[in-house]
Parts: structure tokens; sequence; C-alpha cells
């Protein structure tokens, strides 16, 4: 079966002249073609508009050749806007929404030579951690057909792993770039809060939301974060902290590196495979010259509760902007309705049921009488979790654990139960909450050749740190070069 | 302050409290649905509220390093024009340059 190679690779070669841009995209279309129908990773295709490009890109070398992601295809999370390309969020509600504005992300990728290929399935709003709420289709994991990808950036995942494109973009507000990259077994960078533009992310959590990319390997997400990082006046919460370095640090040196393990949140709850190629992988940097060493990080397990009450209060907030008047889905009248009712009936039936529950919890939580005990109070213990992380990177240089406590779960296992859901990000949550940078890299296969996923935590704005480690350990493990059957 | 006696269970009434405050019209089974998952998921969260944080401030953003919007210049600049604004409404009137909505007074 071919299939699409790294993104290194395929920009080296497009710049070398050995591969046209129009070759690697045709390339990416007939992978997609042969693949997609049984895996779902996309919702929508855009190829008369990356043949375009690439034909551009192959007839003027001069202009191009010299960018850092010439000729590179890359798939886009369908929560990220792309103009004049249908952006649904994978929800009724924005079914047929078409933006008239790229996202800072898209710009900044093309004017680096990429070409966008797709937009990839999500959980609804980027709600969930299985793709299983998009309101569309369902995702398979590559490696079992009957399992989740991970989500909610689980169509990105997929992309990636089944070689169908060498990059996605996905975004993270809970672990939803690292989860399906470790279930999909491709590398997932969350950038520090700040890091990347959110501007043209339809927005799901403001406080905890970040964009970033999943790729093949740390080389792969190295570049793409030195394209995508940056100040942008049109979100004012990204960072002015200088961009770069990511390529210079990958020099797969470790050695005196100290790698903080939260050796007693690991104790309960952590499948015994998962432990074992966290181990496994730990004693492969300590081989490379790192110092493992204990960290405490007391108020972790108080990590999903919190999240989930500051990220639906936010996500309360910023789905109101869907009612049915400036844009998106509006549900047919009934009679003389009036427009409060028209709101309520477009909600409804534009929204699917997760989205419905956490709009439903957050307005809650952040009602007249409950505020203090459940916002307020959330938002104190999320200080406390910071001051642990903070306290923790003193003395290290990164944190390591498992990105996800089990391997992928079998489809429609935890559909019934949001709560059982919820608990399967323990460990991806906290780099949200705290705004840290964080990275899943894949580090082994269980018994049935389900990929683990170790990951990385870093100080804030130092992903060239968590690249280093990651490529470091990329370079004494096969994990990152397989693909998934029939792949 | 409510702190340590929350109600976990949720009435109907509740549940169509919570429902109107957020513009949703739920049916018979989202309202018991509902009812029993906000049940669950506030009972599990009840552990928050054992946490001692006398003394500690909120975290509402972890923005760091970010002065972009002190330095910027007070200019105009170009911005979505009316009609590309319209362009996904639902329910525009292009030539008024308005959306439409359904009644709001009787």
């Amino acid at each position: 079966m071919s299939r699409v190679g790294t993104a290194k690779e395929t920009c080296d070669a497009v710049r070398n002249g050995e591969r046209t841009a129009v070759d690697v995209c045709r390339t990416v279309f007939e992978v997609i073609a042969a693949r997609d129908q049984a895996l779902g990773a996309f919702t929508t295709l855009v190829i008369d508009r990356a043949l375009a490009r690439a034909e551009d890109i192959d007839a003027k070398p001069d202009r191009w050749r010299s960018l850092p992601l010439v000729g590179l295809p890359v798939a886009i999370k369908d929560n990220v806007c792309t103009r004049g390309v249908r952006t649904t969020a994978s929800s009724r509600i924005l079914e047929s929404y078409v933006p008239p504005c790229d996202a800072t992300v898209v710009e900044r990728l093309e004017a680096a030579g990429a070409i966008v290929v797709g937009k990839t399935n999500c959980d609804e709003f980027a709600m969930g951690s299985s793709t299983e709420n998009s309101a569309f289709h369902v995702t398979c994991n590559p490696w079992a057909l009957d399992r989740i990808p991970g989500g909610s950036s689980g169509g990105s995942a997929v992309a990636v792993a089944a070689g169908m494109t060498p990059v996605a973009l996905g975004s993270d507000t809970g672990g939803s770039i690292r989860q399906p990259a470790a279930h999909c077994g491709v590398v997932g960078l969350k950038p520090t809060y700040g890091r990347v533009s959110r501007n043209g992310l339809l927005a799901f959590a403001s406080s905890l939301d970040q964009i970033g990319p999943l790729t093949r390997s740390a080389v792969d997400a190295a570049m793409v974060l030195g394209v995508i990082a940056g100040a942008d006046p049109a979100d004012a919460t990204s960072s002015r902290t200088p961009v770069g370095g990511y390529l210079e640090a990958l020099d797969g040196d470790v050695r005196g590196l100290r790698i903080g393990v939260p050796r007693r949140l690991l104790e309960t709850g952590v499948d015994a495979e998962v432990m074992q190629g966290l181990e496994t992988g730990l004693a492969v940097l300590r081989e490379r010259g790192a110092t493992l060493v204990d960290v405490d990080l007391a108020y972790a397990s108080a990590a999903i509760p919190v999240y989930y009450l500051v990220a639906t209060a936010e996500a309360s907030s910023n789905l109101a902007r869907y009612d049915g008047v400036r844009y998106g889905y509006r549900a047919p009248a009934e009679g003389r309705e009036d427009l409060t009712a028209m709101y309520a009936r477009t909600r409804a039936r534009g929204f699917g049921a997760e989205v419905k529950r956490r709009i439903m919890l957050g307005t809650y939580v952040l009602s007249a009488g409950y505020y203090d005990a459940y916002y307020l109070k959330a938002q104190q213990v999320r200080t406390l979790i910071r001051t642990d992380y903070d306290r923790a990177l003193e003395q290290t240089d990164v944190l390591a654990m498992p990105t996800a406590p089990t391997p992928a779960f079998k489809l429609g296992e935890r559909v019934e139960d949001p709560l059982q859901m919820y608990l399967g990000d323990i460990f991806t949550v906290g780099a949200n909450l705290t705004g840290l940078p964080a990275i899943s890299v894949p580090c082994g296969f269980t018994g049935n050749d389900l990929p683990i996923g170790l990951q990385l935590i870093g100080r804030p704005f130092d992903e060239a740190m968590l690249l280093r480690v990651a490529d470091a350990y990329e370079r004494d493990t096969p994990w990152s070069t397989q693909y998934p059957p029939s792949s | 302050m409510l702190a340590f006696a929350l109600p976990v269970g949720f009435t109907r009434s509740d549940i169509e409290a919570i429902a109107s405050l957020a513009r949703l019209q739920l049916d018979e089974d989202e309202i018991e649905l509902f009812a029993r998952q906000l049940g669950e998921i506030l009972e599990y969260a009840k552990q928050v509220q054992q946490i001692d944080t006398s003394g500690v401030l909120p975290t509402a953003s972890v923005v760091t390093g970010s002065d972009v919007v002190r330095d910027r210049a007070d200019e105009t600049a170009p911005c979505l024009g009316r009609q590309a604004a319209l362009a996904n409404a639902p329910d525009p009137a292009a030539e008024a340059g308005l959306f439409k909505v359904p009644r709001v007074l009787g």
C-alpha cells in the first residue's frame, strides 16, 4: 500500500526537485481514497484547491523552495476555520458553515508552503475523548478498527497514523491532541497556552484551548511549531515570547537532564501494559544519560473535576453564540414562535447530547448561588495544581507520565457513561489547567498491538526541551516508524 | 456559601430551569438523562469541595508574556464586509444588510 512519508522527507524531496508538489498531493488523495472509507478520518477534502496550490508551488520554485514547509500536505481539524472551505466542528449546527476567513495557523502554514488537503472529523466542538461525538460519522482506530481513535482530534490522529498525510493540526483543551496521538501511535504536541494563535479556532474553553501539530516524529513537530507559533494581533492571549530554535534543539543529548516522575499519581488506575510501556520508555532515557526524579503532584488527582467545572463553564458561555441568527443552522419556525423559542429549538436540534450535557453543567456551575461553590472553588484548586507543577518543574527539566491510563477502548464502550469517559483524561488535563506545553510520543504496543503513548510536560514556552527529549527517545526506539496494518 | 450542602440530585424542575437559562429545549428523555448524569458528575466533583482553599487566589487565566493589546496602535484596519458577514446567515435581509429574527415583542 502506498503511503505518504514524514514531513521532513516530503519537504526535502520537493525542495530538491526529487518530487513535485503535485505528485505529493496526488499520492495523498490516492491513499485517502484507498483507506478513508474504512477509517473515516476526513469530513471534507479540498482536492481542487490543494492541486491548484501544488501546481503554483511547482511552477514557481524560486518563490517557494526556500520556505520551511514547501509542498507539505496538511489536514486541519474541522474546528479550525478555512476560508471558503466548510468548517463544521463536526456539529449539525455548523453543517453548512463556510468561514469568511482563514485561522491564523492556516494562513501561516500556507505562507510557509504547506497545502491544506482536507478537514478532519472530531468530537462535536472538540468535546469528547473518542471522536464518537461527531454528528457525522465514526472514526476508527487504524490499529484496531473496532476501537476508538481517541479524541477529540481523532480524525487528525488517524490521518497521520494511517499515512494519509504527514501532518495534521488538532486542538487540545484537555488532551485532545495528545490522547488520540497516543491511541494511534503518532506524536502530538500541545504548545504552551499563548504560544500559538487561537484566532479562527472555534472556541470551546478559551482559557484552556491550544492548537498544535500531530506528526510522525518530533522533528516534524518542530518544523510545524516553528511556523505556527508566535504573537498574533488577532489573539490577545498570544505571547510575544520569542519563537524558534526547535529544530536546533534536537541534538539527541539528554545527559544530565532531570526527568520528574509523579510515582504516587501512577499508583492507581493505570493499565499494567501502559505502565510497562512507560517504565521501558523511562529506561531508554536513563540509558541516554537522563536522571529520573520522583516528584509529588499532590493535587493532580483533583484535576479532572476541576477541569470539567472550568471547561464546561467556559463552554456554556462560548457556545451561546450558536443561536440561529448570524450563522449556522436555524430550526424552521413552528407557528408564531418568538425569538427565545427559536433559540431553544435551534440549539436543541443543532447540538448533540455531549454538547448539551456540558452546556447544562456549565450553566449550572455559573448560576447564582452555585458559582462560589463550584466555579470559584475550581479556579482556586486550579491555582493549587499550578503551584504543584511549578514546584515539580523547579527541580526537573520535564515531567513524564503516560498520556492515557489505558490503551484505546472499544467503540461504544463508554458512550453511555460520560463520567467514565472523563476519567480517562487524568494525565492530560493538568497541562491545560496550568498552560504548560506537553507532548505525547509513541512508546510501544500492548500485547494485542495497540499503541501506548509517553507524555512529557515541560516548563512554559520550553517546547524546545520537550522536542529534544522526544527526539532523543525516538532515536533509540522503533515506535515512530511503525505503520498500522494495511497502511 | 453553600459549599458543603449542595444538592446533587436534580429534580425535573431543576433541569428545566437550567435548560431555560441555557436556551435549550429538552425532550422528556433528555430531562431524565441529564438529571441523573449531572447528579453523578457533580457527586464526583464534590472532592474539589473537600480541599482547603482558604487564602488561595483563583486562576482564571494562565496568560504570560502577552502584551499584544497594549502595543496595538489605535488605527482603523480592514474588517469583514457586510455581505461577507451575512453570507452564512440562515435568514439574511441582504439588501438591507441585516439579520432577520422572529418577532421579539408580542
